[in-house]
């Protein structure tokens, strides 16, 4: 097991120090160049007497950057090294600093649509697999496959439509409503919770579907196979047999892909966020790199890289933890 | 009626078992027939041999015995009563009179249930013995079947077929049934294995006065084991007598087929 660890570790750091070359190679070759765009702004100002050239030497020399890729790759390293991102271009504070502000809604977003996913899905996957061939099999089914099949974008959108245009009922977007500051503390809470409604049931609908599917799935293999019919021999009730000997053992698969899935709660919804407009790291990320901010850039796309890499590492443990098969070996 | 004296724990009238056939989306669009109106009556103390290829519908049978699976037509009676008419609890007990032995000892236990589990299960289920008395039970139970009381915390995986299948068997025999089905018990393990299972369940036999249903393809297992052998045949019994009978004098084309293919025995 320490050998797997290490072993693990080492490859993940190979993983990242190639990925981040990857990254910064192409943040750097982005059509859109950040001090470009200001630079043009600048030379547009009254009372400029510098040319555009002269704007982009100027501006990249006051942010820091280097115009040599393979020099400024270095740069970026060595201080990433020591934790040190450097400051957002877009943001103008340090990246960890923005980081910090807005992780939290991330995360809030992600954990509700995660624990709403989780206690919807399984019972539902259970209840199909029971069943198989019932018109609930069949009505959880397509259910799952709506699920699966609509692009959160779309669903949105069409949440937006009916809540927000037709009924009136919710804002189209933002965190926060517009009169936030005035409420007391449970009303603020209340506008919160309103403002995070449309974001989270996209997230749920759409998260839903693959997660029933596989618990139905795997509950359907455990369900048929021997040592079940051997638990329904030892004449033990129904309620028993679904839950001591058979949800146990779907479990494996259920807790190895919930577990692997925790890291991603810190990822962003970045599509979700950006529609609705919820100042996530997602929706932070996307702004910064439609303006070329390579350091917040650089940094989101290290932090999700590290996030997958977690996640399938705890993918494995988790595996070798609830299998007693796995344990001993 | 002549056998009127024969106390006779298991008869199996015309029992039917078609199962449906199902068309990509699930519907049904027809039904195969496994078990055919299949007819017999055991015996208490005895074992009746049940041989026939695979496929046949043997172990179908053993199983709508148990009502594992629900027959279709037919009718079981045990010690008389018919087990189709038993509902919730009263069908539940009724695995305490009567248990099985699965073929397979590797998928026929719970990956995740030390063996003090899946043998102490259905005893404190059905309170075969007071709870306190559990672990001594199945410590008794286990040495019976050729167990060590240390492998009590151990997990399936870490036994051999054989051992296996002795957990299997205590298993079965922890809740003090009077009727076991041995579906295949030993087709699964070795011929040297296979003759030390044997003669644990001919001395389990013994001591408890039980009564076996033994399914298996192998006449010479079952020449060992039965006091009568039925022959099946597609879903049906072509051929039942007794041991010496069936062995000796075969009827049926059938039969003789089957006792040819024995490997250095009955030639012609």
């Amino acid at each position: 097991m320490r050998k797997f660890i290490i072993k693990r570790l080492l490859l993940s750091i190979l993983i990242l120090f190639l990925a981040s070359i990857i990254f910064y190679g192409v943040l750097n070759n982005m059509p859109s160049d950040f001090f470009e765009v200001k630079a043009i702004e600048m030379t547009k100002k009254p009372g400029n007497k510098l040319t555009k050239e002269e704007w982009v030497k100027k501006l990249e020399k006051e942010y820091g950057k280097d115009p040599n890729l393979v020099r400024g790759y270095c740069t970026w390293m060595k201080k990433a090294l020591t934790l040190e991102f450097g400051e957002s271009w877009h943001w103008n504070v340090d990246v960890l600093e923005k980081f910090k502000d807005v992780i939290g809604n991330s995360f809030f977003l992600a954990l509700a649509a995660f624990i709403l996913q989780t206690i919807i899905a399984i019972p539902l996957g259970i209840l199909a697999a029971r069943k198989q061939y019932s018109k609930t099999d069949y009505a959880v089914t397509v259910f799952a496959l709506i699920g699966i099949s609509i692009p959160g974008f779309f669903f949105a959108t069409i949440l937006k439509y009916i809540l927000s245009v037709k009924l009136g009922w919710l804002d189209l977007y933002g965190a926060v409503g517009r009169f936030h500051d005035d409420y007391n503390f449970w009303g603020q809470m209340w506008d919160t919770f309103l403002h995070y409604l449309m974001p989270i049931l996209t997230l749920t609908v759409t998260g839903i579907g693959s997660l029933m599917r596989y618990t139905r799935t795997n509950m359907l293999e455990v369900l048929n196979s021997d040592y079940i019919r051997t638990a329904r021999a030892k004449g033990l009730p129904e309620k028993t047999v679904i839950n001591k000997h058979a949800f146990r053992n779907t479990l494996i698969p259920l807790v190895t892909i919930l577990g692997g899935s925790l890291p991603g709660l810190f990822g962003g919804a970045m599509i979700t966020e950006t529609i609705f407009q919820i100042p996530g790291i997602g929706y932070t990320s996307y702004q910064s790199i439609i303006k070329g901010d390579i350091p917040f850039a650089m940094f989101y796309l290290m932090f999700s890289a590290i996030l997958i890499l977690v996640s399938t590492f705890i993918t494995d443990i988790l595996y070798a933890v609830v299998d007693p098969r796995v344990r001993v070996q | 009626m002549a056998d009127k004296k024969i106390d006779y724990i298991l008869e199996v009238n015309d029992l039917e078992k078609a199962y449906p056939v199902r068309g990509a989306l699930g519907n049904v669009i027809g039904e195969n027939k496994a078990v055919k109106g299949v007819s017999f009556k055991i015996e208490r103390g005895k074992t009746l041999g049940l041989v026939g290829e695979s496929g046949c519908g043997k172990s179908t049978t053993g199983r709508s015995i148990l009502r594992l699976i629900e027959k279709t037509g037919g009718e079981v009676l045990f010690n008389g009563e018919d087990v189709y008419s038993f509902k919730g609890k009263k069908k539940r007990e009724l695995r305490t009179k009567m248990q099985i032995i699965f073929q397979d000892p590797y998928s026929s236990l719970s990956p995740r249930l030390p063996v003090s589990e899946i043998i102490g299960e259905a005893v404190k289920e059905h309170k075969i013995v007071p709870m306190n008395e559990v672990d001594a039970y199945v410590e008794k139970i286990m040495k019976q079947c050729g167990l060590q009381p240390f492998h009590k915390d151990r997990y399936p995986h870490e036994f051999s077929g054989g051992q296996r299948q002795r957990i299997c068997i205590a298993r079965a025999l922890a809740v003090n049934p009077e009727f076991i089905v041995c579906d295949e018990p030993v087709s699964a393990l070795d011929v040297s294995i296979q003759a030390q299972i044997i003669n644990l369940l001919k001395d389990l036999q013994e001591e408890y006065n039980l009564t076996y249903l033994f399914i298996s393809h192998d006449l010479s297992v079952v020449e060992h084991i039965s006091d009568d052998v039925a022959v099946m045949y597609k879903g049906e019994i072509v051929e039942m007598n007794s041991k010496e009978e069936i062995f000796n004098n075969p009827q049926q084309q059938y039969t003789k087929d089957l006792l040819a293919a024995i490997p250095g025995k009955y030639q012609g």
